[in-house]
């Protein structure tokens, strides 16, 4: 490199880092050895310059949050547009979905008719009634009594005993049957007593209302290790509901060692209910 | 009268958009990560303070670089005064190179550039790695790094015509 195309090259370099440009306040230089001194006192962990960091967080922060709104309203509907194409993807696949699950129903249908056909051979087989479908038309809430009044009775053939189910979970029986209207004892009355199977564990018990929300597992001997939130099904003994009817999960009681059931229904919500009843098949 | 005054803030805030755009680019953290590219990154602030200083240095004044750098640290979570540093070095090399340079190209620039953010970057990083200890992933740095040069070429001929729009021919 010759003398004066070095000379030109301190000249350029002289004039971009230490002149002050044209409505410029600070040089280049000033600023460069700024911020190296502000490097050099964060790396040494200078206070002062953690609370100018702090300072200037709380400012930045918030006014990021501001500059970033038409940002954020661009990417929302960027977004939007985005799910839309997704719904668009999603439809193929539920398509697809569906057509495996109709097939999967198919070999279900022959599972069940196979379960009924065995269930006949061990004279084991139980045949619902057609549901009838109630409202509620009286649910007046009793410390005493937890029952409903329906507008159906024996004239739509209901009779005593018939399990009544809030979609297909069981809430209790009919006790007393008029022309029409019915009485339903819920399976929260304290005079309510069905057997049930509590799975996992398949132990069997009884489950009794407690005049409150919630019911109790009563008859079970202490070393039944029953899991917290086991399932509790109508275990079909007695022969008033068939086996199976989901009712509630078990909330174990550390305290008093009691299985408090909750019912997978709410019985306060209750507008119209199913009614049925199971008996042997003898067909 | 209320017309003229409104040419004139009109006037004011196109001449000052640069500066202004450069503080929402560093408050604001353009990083696209919406669109879920998962190789895609860039660093607009290079662009936009190179070009800038390269065309019209009294548009961005260097407090403001300086500013907008610490800014970004703290956006960006990186030690306060290596982004302002990183910003200053690129206002010193395109000052450096409008210097050298008799018959300016945009294809010049543009390789300049690029040498530029070799350094910067090679610089910034090495300080946050030497003594901050900071891991970085390079592939991503690498990345970052094509897409700002990339990008540059697009960001420049979109500059170049706003400041025709607004400064007028005879100043580009």
């Amino acid at each position: 490199m010759d003398t004066s195309s070095r000379d030109d090259f301190v000249i350029a370099i002289r004039s971009a880092f230490l002149k002050k440009g044209n409505k410029q306040r600070f040089s280049l230089i000033f600023l460069i050895f700024l911020s190296l001194i502000f490097l050099a006192l964060t790396k040494i962990d200078f206070k002062p310059i953690n609370y100018i960091k702090i300072s200037i967080r709380e400012v930045v922060y918030r006014s990021s949050f501001l500059v970033s709104a038409p940002e954020n309203y661009l990417k929302k509907t960027y977004q939007n547009i985005q799910s839309h194409f997704v719904i668009y993807n999603d439809y193929f696949e539920i398509k697809s979905e569906i057509e495996k699950l109709k097939a999967q129903k198919n070999v279900d249908q022959f599972i069940l008719k196979e379960n009924e056909r065995l269930k006949k051979i061990i004279d084991d087989y139980v045949a619902e009634s057609e549901e009838i479908v109630a409202k509620i038309i009286i649910d007046k809430d009793s410390p005493f009594l937890r029952s409903l009044i329906v507008n159906k009775g024996s004239k739509n053939n209901i009779k005593l005993g018939m399990a009544v189910l809030d979609r297909s979970y069981l809430i209790g029986k009919v006790v007393e049957v008029n022309y029409l209207t019915s009485r339903i004892l819920l399976l929260s009355d304290l005079n309510s007593k069905i057997p049930v199977i509590i799975e996992p564990g398949s132990f069997q018990s009884i489950l009794s209302g407690t005049g409150q929300d919630h019911g109790i597992i009563q008859y079970l001997k202490e070393n039944y290790l029953i899991e917290e939130s086991s399932t509790i099904y109508t275990s079909g003994a007695g022969g008033l509901f068939k086996a199976g009817i989901p009712v509630g999960k078990i909330e174990k009681n550390e305290l008093n060692k009691e299985n408090k059931v909750n019912f997978f229904s709410d019985f306060s919500q209750l507008r119209f209910v199913k009614i049925k009843s199971f008996t042997k098949d003898t067909d | 009268m209320v017309e003229i005054s409104k040419i004139t803030i009109t006037n004011k805030i196109l001449r000052y958009a640069p500066i202004l755009l450069l503080f929402i680019s560093v408050l604001n953290e353009f990083d696209f990560n919406y669109l879920e590219l998962k190789y895609f990154s860039f660093n607009f602030p290079f662009i936009l303070i190179f070009y800038w200083s390269l065309k019209k240095t009294e548009s961005l004044g260097y407090g403001f670089i300086f500013v907008s750098g610490l800014i970004n640290d703290v956006v960006v979570g990186f030690p306060m005064g290596i982004s302002s540093l990183a910003y200053l070095f690129i206002c010193g090399s395109a000052a450096y190179f409008k210097n050298i340079t008799l018959n300016p190209s945009i294809f010049k620039d543009w390789m300049f550039f690029l040498a530029t953010i070799l350094v910067v970057n090679s610089m910034m990083y090495s300080i946050l790695v030497l003594f901050f200890s900071f891991s970085l992933n390079y592939n991503d740095l690498i990345v970052n790094l094509i897409f700002t040069f990339l990008l540059y070429i697009i960001c420049a001929n979109l500059f170049e015509a706003y400041q025709k729009l607004v400064f007028g021919s005879q100043n580009v």
